[in-house]
């Protein structure tokens, strides 16, 4: 587990690319002096807010991330077919339910992650976490197995997470 | 041909609305309103895109990327004062 | 020309979902159902009517023109936390569950964000 080191000059190598992306993006220019501006800016800015920063967690293996949103891609293309099979059929073969998924995780960045994850994947959205970050509670549109729907959210993406953010 | 599927789409689109809209005025309770009006955002933000490709011109785009951020700030301040009872504590 | 209808395909697909979404949104019964639609449906809805129109703007004119981009990330990272704190609210206001809702005892739990008690 590794934190973020508050005096660099970039605390946050996520937060500098996002901004840098971001900025880009915005202005749509690509010369020399918007990317001097870009830099300088995703430079700044973060350093700017630094009090307000909490002591969050540095990401372990940035090179597992573009297969963890890959894979996020995917299954939202697939819950989403999935979601309108249910939406459209018929409404009484439906068996919604509330399910609390246990968390091996106690940090609340990759907490978020996953409640964010699982709002965006196959028809469910987390609905709260309990106060000691043990049990994330889920409502999901159709529960044929509750004990199958855990073992799915913690296999498929809460090992990852774990491994990105080495917790 | 794109022009057909613009027009095509953005019928698609006026309905959802229209349904949006329905669930906007039934209710029952208030939050079913603003995730009906958070849909409409979207909706809105879609028509916006549509309306760029017809009349191909990237003019609109800050337009809806407005309308997605104040959409965004809206739902979370009127959810926080149903949680809360305030917004400014 | 082969662009165009790889647009029209992707808006189409867009349009489509947009309005599975707010079916979705006026068909099912209780509020937490309902709020799987827009949430899901909605989000991939716009995502693919941006991707049309990435896809129209770029080989349209010189260079590649991803603007679009920024509100698909935007609407991405937004959606699920909105999704949550209506979910907070509805929590919070009582708003009642469909009656055959698997574990519908716990929602006075859930509300008061307690832990699941251990087996």
């Amino acid at each position: 587990m590794k934190r973020i080191k508050e005096n660099a000059i970039v605390p946050s190598p996520f937060t500098f690319l996002l901004l840098f992306i971001v900025w880009l993006l915005l202005t749509n220019s690509y010369g020399l002096g918007n990317l001097l501006l870009a830099l300088f800016l995703s430079i700044a800015l973060p350093w700017l807010v630094r009090d307000i920063r909490s002591n969050t967690l540095r990401v372990a293996k940035p090179l597992k991330t573009p297969g963890y949103i890959l894979m996020l891609l995917w299954d939202i293309i697939v819950s989403n077919v999935i979601v309108a099979q249910q939406v459209l059929g018929a409404k009484e073969n439906l068996r919604p339910g509330f399910v609390a998924v246990p968390l091996d995780m106690r940090e609340p960045l990759p907490i978020t992650l996953l409640a964010s994850t699982i709002s965006l994947t196959p028809g469910t959205v987390s609905t709260e976490v309990s106060e000691d970050y043990s049990t994330l509670y889920v409502h999901a549109l159709n529960v044929p197995d509750e004990q199958a729907l855990i073992q799915q959210i913690k296999q498929r993406y809460e090992t990852p997470l774990k491994e990105i953010f080495g917790c | 041909m794109l022009s057909y599927a613009a027009i095509f789409v953005s019928t698609l689109i006026g309905f959802s609305l229209l349904l949006n809209l329905w669930r906007f005025i039934k209710g029952p309770h208030m939050l079913d309103r603003i995730i009906a009006l958070d849909t409409m955002y979207i909706n809105a933000i879609a028509l916006i895109i549509l309306l760029g490709i017809f009349l191909e011109t990237t003019l609109y785009y800050e337009g809806a990327l407005l309308i997605a951020m104040l959409g965004f700030v809206s739902t979370s301040a009127v959810c926080k004062f149903i949680l809360r009872g305030d917004i400014i504590e | 020309m082969i662009v165009e209808l790889i647009s029209s395909i992707f808006l189409i697909i867009g349009g489509v979902f947009l309005l599975v979404g707010s079916v979705g949104l006026f068909r099912l019964p209780d509020f937490y159902m309902r709020l799987h639609a827009p949430t899901k449906a909605s989000t991939l809805g716009i995502g693919a009517i941006l991707v049309a129109s990435i896809i129209f703007f770029s080989f349209k004119e010189e260079g590649i023109n991803i603007q679009e981009m920024l509100i698909t990330l935007f609407i991405f990272l937004t959606a699920p936390i909105t999704a949550h704190m209506l979910s907070k609210a509805a929590l919070h206001v009582r708003l009642p569950t469909e009656p055959h809702t698997l574990n519908r005892d716990k929602v006075e739990q859930i509300r008061t964000r307690q832990a699941e008690p251990k087996d």
